[in-house]
């Protein structure tokens, strides 16, 4: 009886779910964009470095939120921690070498995803939401109360980061190496984030955010799978943070503020959530509108800001990309059947 | 002064400051216990009266007790119409949805505000009756503060009493504890929310008004103050007035002794018991278990 193996390469349906985890060849445009505007933009790669960073702090985010469901408004506090652990080791002379720091603070924002998942993953909806929000207000309470560490409301300036490789060095007037150091770090964890997301684990996820009553019938271990996942989204967030912290070299506390944690939020539900490349366009345009016209217009800006969410909100529930999809599908649907 | 009077000082203190807490909050508390909707724009409301009481005294001459209404009514008549153009759309949509679109209204308001008002900071000119001390036999303190802890405890028992006496507060007790059964009987959850929603929000505009004198009031109040209510709604429970009530005393008390003792970490200790609290009891203190 070979039916069951001739449907399953057969029906189109189930062949787009078998080949689903390959690379498309429009996958490597956010790449050559990215080396493109190296070469384009030269006076502007401060801005591209720090657009690179909240790209990976958006893509920590779809992680927790858009693949498994964690509706989280305090996804800074792991930001903060690594941001705060780059800095720290950097400004008492501890540890300068950028590539491991990044993975330090990877670790101790890892630790505390761990530690408060455990606890605070047992609850949903309003509760979970307050929860997460404490913690990062509890996080940024403490940074500002040890002082004597963090600098408290200044942070910590001017911290020296060894050059990358041994070789490449930070310049603070000339980000070209910032820049390519971001582009690299982002690549590196784009590929392990899409790994992660085709594999076994990343789908019972996308379960968990689906339905979480059936994946709790067939004995997917829930709990555990959700911790683990906000562990590795706290771990990307604060490689996000410790980069940001390298390329500005400077840490505050607004790494750490509900601001930081809100506008991460819009970036990825500007972009369009759970899809992976939603936090690519997200942070192009909320950076680039912020960029342009925050500095001219602030109050336009969060007038603009404001009815936006409120649009995507009603009638875009998706994001830029969902918008992109539907016309896509529409598109295509013409050209099928003139 | 001996201890006892500096102690109920700190005590009244906290309390009033608990009170505009609480008349702000509660109807937060109600709405999202009816609806389940997580309107973190409720703050933006309560700016939004707080703007109306202010400017309507200082610039238009009105008299507090005249403000106070007009900012109810005005916040009440906005929230209804958003409530009836946007926020239903929004009733069965998921939680992520709900959140951005309160935030972006907060935007919105917080722009309009700068537009509108400038982003200077507002402030409340208090009738002359409520200025100055009082005297309370044994010890004097600011009229102002007395009259809100009175006020708000006026307001709580009120909107108690009508939760357990009238009809329409019967529906909302009926429809917090299961909606769907309560729709089943013919109860009418869509109006019943429009009503309550617009009494929340008002009653969070005259909370503006009346905190404005300690809390301040510029066009960033809705973001500043939104954990602080958040907190109060979810320690207190979700759809229980009194709950909120006794939270926010709490909360409004244990600030101020925070604040004076402990000047440095106050706010970390009301985070961590928060944290605390809700892993405790995820309901909240007063609030139903989910069924």
């Amino acid at each position: 009886m070979s039916a069951a193996a001739s449907t399953a390469t057969d029906d189109p349906g189930a062949r787009d779910l078998v080949t689903r985890h390959r690379l498309r060849w429009w996958e490597a445009l956010p790449w050559i964009i990215g080396l493109g505007f190296y070469f384009a933009f030269p006076d502007y790669l401060g801005f591209g470095a720090e657009l690179l960073a909240m790209i990976l702090f958006a893509l920590s985010l779809d992680l927790a939120l858009g693949y498994a469901g964690i509706v989280t408004l305090g996804h800074a506090a792991f930001f903060g921690a690594g941001a705060y652990t780059v800095g720290m080791l950097a400004f008492y002379d501890i540890w300068t070498e950028p590539i491991t720091s990044l993975l330090l603070a990877a670790l101790a924002a890892a630790g505390i995803g761990f530690l408060s998942g455990l606890v605070l993953l047992r609850t949903r909806g309003l509760t979970l939401l307050m929860l997460t929000l404490c913690t990062m207000a509890l996080l940024q309470e403490a940074a500002n109360m040890a002082r004597a560490y963090t600098g408290g409301f200044d942070g910590l300036p001017d911290l020296a980061i060894a050059p990358v490789f041994g070789v490449f060095e930070f310049n603070p007037l000339y980000a070209n190496t910032q820049y390519l150091y971001s582009l690299g770090v982002l690549l590196v964890c784009f590929i392990f984030v899409r790994t992660l997301i085709y594999s076994p684990f990343g789908q019972s996820l996308t379960g968990i955010r689906e339905n979480l009553l059936r994946m709790h019938a067939i004995g997917s271990p829930v709990r555990l799978r959700l911790v683990i996942c906000y562990t590795i989204s706290a771990a990307l967030a604060g490689i996000a943070g410790g980069l940001w912290a390298q390329t500005n070299a400077y840490v505050n506390l607004s790494a750490l503020d509900l601001d930081r944690a809100a506008t991460v939020f819009i970036v990825l539900i500007l972009g369009g959530y759970g899809r992976l490349y939603g936090a690519f366009v997200g942070a192009v345009v909320y950076m680039a509108l912020e960029h342009f016209l925050a500095k001219i217009y602030p109050t336009a800006w969060q007038l603009g800001l404001g009815l936006l969410l409120v649009m995507i909100a009603l009638f875009a529930r998706n994001g830029i990309l969902g918008i992109g999809e539907a016309l896509w599908q529409r598109y295509g649907a013409r050209r099928k059947t003139p | 002064m001996d201890f006892a009077a500096n102690f109920a000082g700190i005590l009244l203190g906290g309390l009033s400051a608990g009170t505009v807490l609480f008349i702000v909050s509660v109807g937060l508390s109600v709405t999202m216990g009816l609806m389940g909707f997580v309107n973190l724009a409720h703050g933006a409301f309560a700016m939004f009266g707080g703007y109306v009481i202010v400017l309507s005294m200082n610039r238009a001459h009105f008299g507090f007790a005249a403000a106070l209404a007009l900012g109810f009514v005005a916040t009440a008549a906005i929230s209804v119409v958003l409530e009836r153009t946007l926020y239903r759309r929004l009733y069965r949509a998921s939680e992520l949805d709900q959140v951005l679109f309160t935030i972006g209204l907060i935007f919105i308001f917080i722009a309009g505000a700068i537009i509108v008002v400038g982003p200077e900071s507002q402030t409340l000119q208090l009738p002359a009756a409520l200025r100055g001390q009082i005297n309370l036999g044994f010890l004097q303190y600011r009229t102002y503060s007395i009259f809100l802890i009175v006020v708000g405890f006026l307001i709580g028992l009120g909107i108690s009493l009508a939760f357990e006496r009238t009809r329409i507060g019967a529906q909302i007790r009926a429809t917090v504890d299961n909606r769907r059964m309560a729709e089943s009987l013919g109860i009418n959850v869509d109006r019943l929310f429009t009503i309550t929603f617009a009494f929340g929000s008002g009653m969070a505009g005259i909370g503006g008004g009346l905190g404005a004198e300690f809390l301040g009031l510029d066009p960033q109040y809705g973001l500043k103050y939104l954990v602080y209510f958040l907190i109060a709604v979810s320690v207190g429970g979700l759809g229980s007035v009194m709950g909120v009530y006794y939270a926010s005393l709490i909360l409004g008390v244990l600030d101020f002794v925070l604040k004076l003792y402990l000047p440095k970490g106050g706010t970390l200790f009301i985070y961590a018991l928060t944290i605390l609290l809700l892993l405790w009891r995820p309901q909240g203190l007063f609030g139903r278990k989910e069924t």
